[in-house]
């Protein structure tokens, strides 16, 4: 299990993913927007997302985990 | 005036609330939760916390504002730039509430904030525009047929949009075609209207605006222009006043235009036309800004004048001084200094360590140590104005500030002012809007060899 983190702090815009769905590594998963920019947070590993820790609204601090992502 | 309402934050609240304060004008300040511990809050006369971080829940809170302004018995109200400055709604409304709005009119606010309504106005007003549709395009297909006629590379744009956000170039047809769809979209989201445009794309152009103000009493100037072309994401980050290499006959033609342009709906209080001007001085206007802006110190230093002085005068009816009084003497520059990593302009908020400035500066900063930059808002910490006798000696002044200038806490682009302003291209002055990235590719490319 791999848990991707939030590169810096800031609102979930979007998420591109559902838990169940798998991807790829370098794929766009998140959106979070910080400081008036949209930032698009990719998935390091490729794999299939276990959980979205997250939501869109919620405010995440730099290093929070945004989802897992497993096997 | 007595007292007045500033709807903004950070910098420019402090900004206004000097000026007020040698003025003898009380101000109120609102903020948000995390706002509370800027200098800004404890600097105003009275503060009121107005609500949650979010912008939507805060500083864009319309009725909130006004209501606290009319508990609070103030004349006017202040909106600074960005947030609702240019919000048409919010001036009719702080009007309709027997309060004065520090800013032109809300139709001339509307007109110029839709960017093809403005564009019909400038030509009418026969005023240069950058050659474009004169309508928005509905469809892809009716965009292509339109960049066809223009010619390649074209600038698809939001009509409502502005600051850099809803804008694309497009180089080719296969481009328009994957672009249109994001951009309206974007536009809906960000501006509430999905009324696209294009614009044929400029090369190797300068950025110039030229500052206007008008009073009520049907007296409209100018006070001389800005260079703007040093940017990243269509937005700027270095302003420079006079312009480098833009001759005498040009800056007269681009004033006069400037004057043309505000005249055509009869402004008042400041506002800012930006032209594109390309490589034989012909110039076009792309939009105007119906408010103060960030760059405005630039030409406070070379003219002398207090804008932020001249705008409570204009709001209270007062008259402005006559065009021939009115000089430009020196050279200014400002540097804005933002919380974000420096090659890859990803923002970068955190809480401020240690602040060192050079000397010879004015600093208009709306942070001090140990206060947090916060992922909620703008990520501009600080704008740096170094004025000299002339350009070389401001560049000189400039060099010698950001030698000591240092930021702990947070990624800045300090690192990259103290190369950048060593580079040929900006220290010749001729440089045109893509200057920035393009230095940038350039120092990466010789680091590889």
């Amino acid at each position: 299990m791999t848990a991707l983190k939030a590169s810096m702090a800031g609102t979930v815009l979007n998420i591109l993913v559902a838990e169940g769905d798998a991807v790829t590594a370098g794929q766009a998963v998140i959106t979070i927007e910080s400081m008036k920019m949209e930032i698009p947070i990719e998935a390091e590993v490729g794999g299939k997302v276990e959980k979205i820790h997250v939501e869109v609204g919620s405010f995440v601090n730099e290093e929070d985990t945004l989802l897992t992502l497993g096997e | 005036m007595k007292k007045i309402l500033i709807a903004n934050r950070g910098e420019i609240a402090r900004r206004i609330i000097r000026t007020c304060n040698r003025l003898g004008i009380d101000t109120v300040a609102i903020h948000s939760e995390a706002d509370g511990d800027l200098p800004y809050v404890s600097e105003a006369t009275e503060a009121v916390l107005i609500g949650p971080n979010p912008v939507v829940q805060s500083y864009l809170q319309m009725d909130k504002i006004i209501e606290e302004a009319k508990k609070r018995n103030v004349e006017a109200i202040h909106p600074g730039y960005g947030l609702l400055s240019e919000n048409a709604q919010f001036a009719r409304k702080v009007t309709e509430a027997g309060i004065v709005f520090i800013g032109p009119e809300s139709s001339i606010i509307e007109k110029m904030g839709d960017k093809i309504e403005s564009r019909k106005t400038m030509i009418e007003a026969g005023v240069p525009v950058v050659p474009g549709t004169e309508e928005g395009t509905r469809t892809l297909e009716e965009a292509l047929e339109a960049a066809a006629g223009l010619g390649y590379p074209v600038m698809l744009k939001a009509s409502s949009g502005g600051g850099g956000i809803g804008m694309v170039r497009c180089e080719d047809e296969q481009a328009l075609s994957q672009q249109f769809a994001g951009v309206k979209n974007r536009a809906k989201a960000y501006f509430g209207d999905d009324v696209v445009f294009l614009e044929k794309f400029i090369s190797d152009a300068r950025h110039i605006e030229v500052q206007i103000f008008g009073d009520h009493h049907g007296n409209i100037v100018h006070l001389f222009e800005r260079n703007c072309s040093v940017q990243r994401r269509n937005q700027k980050v270095i302003e420079e006043s006079p312009s480098p290499h833009l001759p005498q006959d040009a800056r007269e033609r681009l004033c006069a235009a400037a004057v043309k342009a505000a005249e055509a709906v009869r402004y008042t209080n400041a506002g800012t036309v930006e032209f594109i001007v390309d490589k034989n001085n012909d110039f076009y206007f792309l939009e105007m800004n119906t408010r103060l802006q960030v760059e405005h110190p630039v030409t406070e230093e070379v003219t002398g004048w207090d804008l932020v002085e001249w705008q409570l005068k204009v709001a209270a009816g007062e008259a402005l001084p006559q065009q021939e009084t009115i000089g430009s003497k020196g050279h200014a520059i400002e540097y804005r200094i933002y919380a974000e990593d420096p090659k890859t302009f990803l923002p970068s908020p955190g809480k401020l360590g240690k602040v060192v400035w050079g000397k010879g500066a004015r600093i208009e900063t709306g942070y001090e140590e140990g206060n947090s930059v916060t992922p909620f808002y703008d990520p501009m910490i600080s704008k740096i104005i170094i004025q000299g006798a002339d350009r070389v000696e401001a560049l000189a002044k400039s060099q010698k500030f950001f030698a000591t200038a240092e930021i702990t806490g947070l990624k800045t682009n300090i690192a990259l002012f103290k190369n950048f302003i060593e580079s040929q291209e900006f220290i010749s002055g001729e440089y045109a809007t893509a200057v920035l990235p393009q230095w940038m590719e350039k120092t990466k490319e010789e680091k590889k060899i």
